[in-house]
């Protein structure tokens, strides 16, 4: 089993957080990971994006072509991203900004609402644990207690006390997942 | 078995560092390495191994901390990205000449000039040719994930020391960046004043006591047959090195028609190239350094009667080609395939330019 993920958007909407824990799901699930940030100049410009790699055996390349899964934040990342999807991938987008939305036939497409959701919640920090809710409902290559075990490891002890929070919202996504196509 | 747990590869050079005993951090911060300094800072060494942990005012200071903290015997090491190692390249140089070990981490970036922050591999010259003047060799060790990042950083003290030389770990913004799986070395305590005198007390400024001559750290030598016996030394030095510690990985090379040759995240990639290849048909192999001085010429110059084909695939212009070509004497064809100013290539790029090079 490999899935090669690829999360997109802007910077402080947690991509790069969602990928780490993503990522120490993996490890809590004994699957090998590899998460590569971008960190250059468009980085500085407002987006951000984090390629991770789950697989069950040993990865080679941490930089892929093509990815199984896009998770897409803003319209600048849906625009460089769609085409990376492999045929018969995902593409899990929030509407939120999107002004053109994606148009290929050949993957299945999903929406969250996930901006919305998090101002019902009322947090709106518990954003990127609703895409990530979402994306685990479409394709469950974690188990959700391997991802609070996961998330235990990535955010600090003295911040655990949210982790029911996060749970919540996780569980949240997943329920508010919509299939486009 | 240790946790292991998810680091960057930065994270880990400096937690590799604190575990290993080393004795002093002298650095200066420089995108993409800046985490190695802000690990250390963060870990606080000199409240539990009494590791220093120093941000000097520039590079070339921290290369000359080094100097003297190399000098007096202890475990020192630095690290930087490409423009700030060429301004410890002067230092590196009265490093090698005397004889001082010490480590040295760079996470290459692109350039020249200031370049770019983005991932390259174009330092290999400056790491394995000199980039400071004379006839010197740092021992180059070129890691390719994070757990090397970790295992590295305790086996080139280990070289550094038993060679008296500085040893360099070359690194790209990718390893440098990237998070995988990781088994942290157990925690080891740094060297007594015993034990630097059973080590390096026959030449380290330990202190002089009446009963020895004074030691002197110097790489002056005016006399020119005195220098010409130095340099001499030197070279039988390197080349016990080129004799006992090349190090390399092969992967699907015994039956392989084409050979990809390629060092660091490029290796990685290129991994991946090979079983694309496989798949597709093609016996393609590859051969990853890991250590880049020395070469591992000999393998190459094994391998060549039976390839078709060498592909150096480097995220340069052309550099570590120049080293194979050297290996294999013209035995069989070698062509270099790159990219330039921070570009990666995917996997299958370097499968395209293999096909397309040797008309595949």
């Amino acid at each position: 089993m490999k899935e090669e993920i690829i999360i997109a958007g802007f910077g402080g909407q947690g991509v790069l957080s969602m990928g780490k824990i993503l990522a120490y799901s993996g490890i809590m699930q004994d699957m090998e990971v590899t998460w590569m940030p971008s960190y250059g100049p468009e980085m500085r410009g407002g987006t951000a994006n984090v390629t991770v790699v789950l697989s069950s055996d040993r990865i080679s390349s941490p930089i892929v072509n093509r990815c199984d899964t896009a998770i897409i934040l803003n319209q600048q990342s849906l625009d460089k991203f769609e085409a990376m999807v492999k045929p018969g991938g995902l593409l899990l987008y929030d509407p939120n900004g999107i002004t053109q939305p994606p148009t290929r036939s050949d993957i299945c497409i999903c929406k969250i609402e996930a901006a919305e959701e998090a101002a019902r919640i009322g947090n709106a920090k518990a954003y990127n644990m609703i895409v990530l809710g979402a994306y685990l409902k479409k394709r469950p290559v974690v188990q959700l207690d391997n991802v609070i075990r996961g998330l235990k490891k990535s955010i600090p002890e003295r911040h655990h006390k949210l982790i029911p929070m996060n749970e919540q919202a996780i569980r949240r996504g997943m329920e508010a997942v919509i299939d486009v196509c | 078995m240790a946790e292991k747990v998810l680091k960057k590869g930065n994270e880990v050079i400096a937690l590799a560092a604190i575990r290993c005993g080393c004795d002093g951090y002298f650095g200066y911060p420089i995108t993409p390495q800046s985490e190695v300094m802000e690990t250390l800072m963060e870990e606080k060494p000199w409240e539990t191994t009494g590791m220093v942990v120093l941000q000097a005012e520039s590079e070339t200071s921290s290369i000359n901390m080094l100097y003297g903290g190399a000098s007096c015997g202890k475990k020192v090491m630095t690290s930087s990205s490409s423009p700030g190692l060429s301004l410890m390249c002067e230092g590196l140089s009265y490093l090698a000449g005397a004889e001082l070990p010490c480590l040295v981490v760079n996470v290459v970036r692109g350039g020249p000039g200031l370049g770019t922050i983005q991932p390259a591999q174009s330092d290999y010259f400056q790491a394995t040719k000199g980039g400071g003047h004379g006839d010197y060799h740092l021992i180059v060790l070129a890691p390719s994930s994070v757990q090397e990042m970790n295992d590295f950083v305790e086996l080139a003290f280990e070289l550094a020391f038993k060679y008296r030389n500085p040893a360099m770990i070359l690194a790209d913004g990718i390893v440098g960046q990237m998070m995988e799986k990781v088994e942290l070395s157990p925690q080891k305590p740094r060297w007594t004043d015993a034990e630097i005198q059973q080590i390096s007390g026959s030449w380290a400024t330990t202190g002089k006591t009446a009963d020895r001559a004074m030691h002197v750290i110097t790489s002056l030598a005016l006399d020119a047959a005195v220098a010409e016996r130095f340099n001499e030394k030197l070279i039988q030095k390197y080349n016990e090195i080129r004799e006992k510690e090349v190090r390399f990985e092969t992967i699907k090379c015994d039956d392989a028609d084409y050979l990809l040759v390629a060092y660091g995240a490029m290796a990685r990639i290129c991994q991946e190239t090979v079983e694309m290849a496989r798949a597709a048909g093609l016996k393609v192999g590859l051969l990853r350094p890991v250590t880049l001085f020395p070469f591992p010429s000999a393998e190459l110059q094994r391998l060549a009667p039976s390839l078709k084909g060498i592909l150096s695939v480097e995220l340069s212009a052309g550099q570590m080609v120049e080293d194979i070509r050297l290996a294999v004497e013209g035995r069989t064809p070698v062509k270099h395939y790159g990219r330039l100013g921070g570009m990666v290539p995917d996997p299958g790029q370097a499968l395209e330019a293999l096909k397309q090079l040797f008309s595949i």
